[in-house]
């Protein structure tokens, strides 16, 4: 059903809730199927009296005719169908609380494996990765790698309006507000990338605010983490070069690309913008005929997003480009 | 409404020509256009009330169809993104607040005093203000598509969306404003139905004899003096905020953004199940008349009701599971949303009872009922599980919500409303509308119903989140929003049957005679259409079913509907005791006014100034609203205090 599909779930905060979830399903569609066969065994047994009566008023299907009657054994009905509601009901509840406590945040001792901060923009996700030492903190956007088996937790915060971190088939939402610290937790059992998804409304371009987290073994983690600690490589051709002054010029006074002095914080790191799968907060892949045209008219592609459509000459839109290229 | 002690002792009689004339005088509307203006009867309200919601039913749905024609393909371009945020926020806005409540107290003002034995509302004035309110307040909601601002943050308006940075034209003031609007209505008419309930009845209308949709309408009223002011109170708060700098929801200087969604689920909470019981209560009623026996276990049906209401104040935290709330608050409020589920159930047990121990008579209006079992146990098994709080992280905010709320305002409001429809037409027209085109009507609707909002769990589960106004190829989102699409002209298709019946019914309809299902309760007593003073004399009921209780043998003593008291002074009716219905006084009550209308319009000039910051306007519209209140409320020589005792008996 799709890479947001949450009735699969992996993980060890994944797990107990999707078991709860199918519990529920299929509790539900038992409870539907017997009140529906219970409602048409009503209606079957009037139509078998219609039938079968000799009696002309039973027979009868006009309302005035139908003897008046009041049948006595009702509420025994009533009796047992609620003493089995109650049982059912209370057991939900039990089984809630058990599941909430397996996968509630409890304070880490003596600290967390690994903290990710994730900032939520209109309409994108910044991700820092928390280190004690400065040296091992980066900054990228839309695309978190995790290594596999370890509880990640995660710091939310909002740069403006409520959002909502969901990534369905790792965990479920937590909100993103404003002025407030949430945090939430993690964990992806085997490799992958799992979908994740602005969860609450949060204005024009909600519906292209999405990410991806992708869960490596440890071993590549590691590698993917020490190539994205590195600043930008400098530019491998004249193009780039002049792609580079360009991006600078018109580019840099939100994006950053650590290494030079393009250096705005309004936008998303670009530092490393080739190793990503996608742009736009997962709006279109990464390819170069995608970024140039994104390049050249963000406000097409995604309406009212805050990258306004900058003036560019053919050249110059050219040049960027392959300057972007080189971001691996 | 004015009280004189009992000092006349009503003459006990037969209805006869003479007094039903001289009643017909006394009683009737003004002629012409003028009726509609200045009437006060609360049946020609009650129709305005339906007729009006209706309408808004139409507009909501109108959008709804909009929605899903983007919606039915990947990456849709009918609507812009804008326009689409702007529609599916006018949908929800429209269809819960100025649809779902408003076509429930039609039924309330249409039936209430025919169903209670007496001739109007406790206040029949103050029942056309909130009339004339609803229907101001929705025009003036409307208004903003004229300016080409809608409200654009969805029915719950989360803040900081909502605030001045983040959304500056006046979209939102029209949100407040409108609702702050539209609580001076529920107000009057939720004091109204209270009053009325506990002071106008007939003789022998003890509690333990109310119609349950007395009991549902009653709670759903209470609850709302409780529930608006707090929506009314954030509406102003967060329009202070945007209009005057307050900071009571933003984080940046020391406001709190959650505080709107507490205050908002506060209110919007306890909104649902008022939306839903009175409906419940027509089932109640209904399926009693349509099975051919009493409701089995009418105590317990009532009850329930009453507990589903006041619970319905303690589980609005269940909206908010993924706002990062303390483990034991969510296990808290996790555990009262789902053992609210019981209540509900043992209405639906007794409803199950009542059909499997009667003998159903297949109408329209019962395939309706039955229709509604079956989507009343979807919407509330789908309810109960969004209480176990950590499945609700992934089901909120996705499309399976919105299947959920779509089952319960479509599934247990709009089914209940249209058993409703067929089974009180022939008393509000005389005519019976059509059974045949009605059972069309019945499978489009449900066959469409179905289709649309059960596949939307689907989509719910497979990730779709609300609120999107597109989405892209390929990731199993596709087929269902197809099927969803499909189902929603299907169900479109269904309504406009119903409105088709209704136009023919109304002509050429079968003519209905006094009671042409053979029910049980007072308003069938009196002839459809009932007389504008519904009753020429005052019947008095000794058991829960007047019109059947001689067939089954039951109550203490006799109903009698044919004798009673002749009230014919002015308009008046009998004031009782609250709990048994023992004649206390004669209250006399007021008759056709402009007042109403009047004080609407200014209250009108009032919002408008508002909205567009002119306060010269907003002056004018606020003064010009006290000086009519002082002159609605000068007393009325018509409806004084004392009177000469003329005809002592």
């Amino acid at each position: 059903m799709g890479p947001l599909n949450y009735t699969v779930a992996f993980g060890t905060k994944g797990y107990p809730v999707v078991h709860l979830l199918w519990a529920l399903i299929i509790l539900s569609l038992i409870v539907v199927a017997a009140i529906t066969v219970l409602t048409l065994a009503g209606i079957l047994r009037r139509l078998r009296e219609r039938r079968d009566a000799t009696d002309a008023h039973l027979r009868s299907d006009a309302i005035n005719l139908v003897p008046l009657e009041r049948g006595g054994r009702g509420l025994s009905l009533v009796y047992i169908g609620t003493g089995i509601s109650a049982a059912l009901l209370l057991a939900t509840a039990i089984w809630t609380f058990f599941t909430l406590d397996a996968v509630s945040i409890r304070p880490q001792q003596p600290a967390p494996p690994m903290t990710i901060d994730i900032i939520a923009h209109q309409w994108w996700w910044e991700v820092r990765y928390e280190s004690s030492s400065p040296a091992q903190q980066f900054v990228t956007a839309n695309e978190i790698h995790i290594p596999t088996g370890v509880r990640v937790y995660f710091k939310l915060h909002s740069d403006d309006v409520i959002h909502s971190f969901w990534v369905p088939q790792l965990t479920g939402k937590t909100d993103v507000i404003p002025g407030y610290e949430n945090v939430t937790w993690l964990e992806a059992d085997r490799p992958g990338t799992y979908r994740g998804q602005c969860g609450e409304y949060c204005g024009l371009q909600h519906a292209h605010m999405a990410f991806a987290v992708v869960a490596q073994e440890p071993a590549q983690f590691a590698a993917w983490k020490a190539q994205q600690l590195q600043p930008a490589a400098p530019p491998d051709s004249a193009l780039a070069a002049q792609g580079q002054q360009d991006f600078q010029v018109h580019c840099g006074i939100c994006h950053r690309v650590r290494g030079t002095t393009a250096d705005g914080i309004l936008g998303p790191d670009l530092t490393h913008l080739m190793s990503r799968a996608s742009i736009g907060a997962d709006t279109l892949p990464n390819t170069p005929g995608d970024l140039s045209g994104w390049i050249a008219d963000p406000q097409h592609i995604k309406p009212g997003n805050l990258m306004p459509a900058v003036a560019l000459s053919g050249s110059q839109l050219t040049d960027i480009r392959s300057y972007l290229e080189t971001l691996e | 409404m004015s009280a004189t002690p009992f000092e006349r002792i009503p003459e006990i009689q037969s209805p006869n020509p003479q007094l039903e004339h001289k009643l017909e005088q006394m009683w009737k509307s003004k002629p012409g256009i003028r009726r509609w203006l200045t009437t006060v009867d609360h049946k020609e309200i009650g129709v305005m009330y339906l007729v009006t919601a209706f309408g808004f039913l139409v507009l909501g749905g109108i959008e709804a169809l909009f929605m899903r024609l983007q919606l039915a393909g990947p990456n849709g371009h009918l609507l812009t993104a804008q326009q689409y945020n702007e529609i599916f926020s006018m949908h929800g806005n429209t269809m819960i607040f100025w649809y779902a409540f408003p076509i429930l107290s039609g039924f309330g003002n249409y039936l209430w005093p025919l169903l209670l034995g007496s001739r109007d509302m406790a206040f029949p004035r103050l029942n056309a203000f909130s009339y004339w309110l609803f229907l101001a307040s929705g025009l003036f909601l409307y208004s903003s598509w004229l300016v080409g601002a809608p409200p654009n943050d969805g029915w719950f308006n989360y803040t900081p969306l909502a605030s001045r940075q983040f959304n500056p034209g006046p979209n939102i003031d029209f949100y407040t404003l409108s609702l702050v609007f539209f609580g001076l209505s529920l107000t009057a008419g939720g004091v109204n139905f209270l009053v009325t309930t506990l002071r106008t009845r007939c003789p022998g209308m003890s509690v333990n004899r109310f119609p349950v949709l007395i009991w549902g309408t009653l709670s759903a009223n209470a609850a709302g003096l409780f529930a608006v002011p707090v929506v009314s109170v954030a509406c102003i708060m967060l329009w202070l905020d945007r209009n005057f700098g307050a900071h009571f929801f933003n984080a940046s200087n020391g406001g709190q953004p959650l505080l709107w969604q507490h205050l908002f689920w506060m209110f919007a909470h306890p909104w649902v199940y008022m939306i839903v019981l009175p409906a419940m209560g027509i089932v109640s009623d209904l399926l009693p008349t349509f099975c051919r026996r009493p409701l089995v276990g009418y105590t317990a049906v009532v009850l329930s009701t009453i507990l589903t209401m006041m619970i319905g104040f303690g589980v609005w935290l269940h909206h908010m599971f993924a706002t990062g709330l303390p483990s034991l608050g969510m296990a808290f409020f996790a555990a009262t949303s789902i053992l609210i589920t019981l209540p509900s159930g043992v209405q639906l047990f007794c409803w199950l009872a009542t059909i499997y121990t009667g003998r159903p008579v297949f109408t329209t209006a019962f395939h309706f009922l039955a229709g509604y079992m079956f989507v009343f146990v979807i919407g509330g098994v789908s309810g109960f599980m969004s209480g176990a709080a950590p499945v609700d992280w992934q089901l909120t905010d996705t499309y399976w919500v919105v299947a959920h709320i779509h089952y319960v305002l479509i599934g247990w409001n709009l089914f209940a409303v249209m058993a409703g429809m067929y089974y009180w037409f022939p008393k509000m027209t005389g005519r019976m509308l059509n059974e045949k085109l009605g059972k069309w009507n019945f499978w489009t609707m449900f066959i469409g119903f179905n289709v649309a909002f059960f596949t939307m769990h689907i989509t719910g589960l497979a990730g779709m989140p609300r609120r999107v106004y597109t989405y892209p190829a390929g990731i199993g989102w596709h087929i269902p929003n197809l099927i969803s699409t499909v189902g929603a002209f299907v169900l479109t298709v269904g309504i406009l049957l119903f409105f088709i019946n209704v136009f023919y019914s109304k002509r050429y309809g079968v003519r209905a005679g006094r009671n042409p299902w053979d029910a049980h309760s007072l308003e069938w007593a009196t002839t459809s259409p009932p007389p504008p003073y519904n009753f020429p004399v005052i019947p008095s009921v000794a058991s829960r079913h007047p019109l059947w209780e001689k067939r089954l043998k039951e109550g203490d003593g006799e109903s009698v509907l044919e004798r009673g008291a002749v009230l014919d002074h002015h308009h008046e009716t009998f004031g009782v005791t609250a709990m048994d219905g023992e004649p206390e006084v004669i209250l006399k009550m007021p008759s056709e006014s402009y007042m109403p209308l009047l004080t609407t319009c200014a209250l009108s000039v009032l919002f408008a100034g508002l909205v567009s910051r002119s306060w010269w306007c907003a002056g004018a519209g606020a003064l010009l609203t006290v000086i009519l209140s002082v002159v609605w409320l000068w007393p009325l020589a018509e409806a004084g205090q004392r009177e000469v005792p003329a005809d002592v008996l």
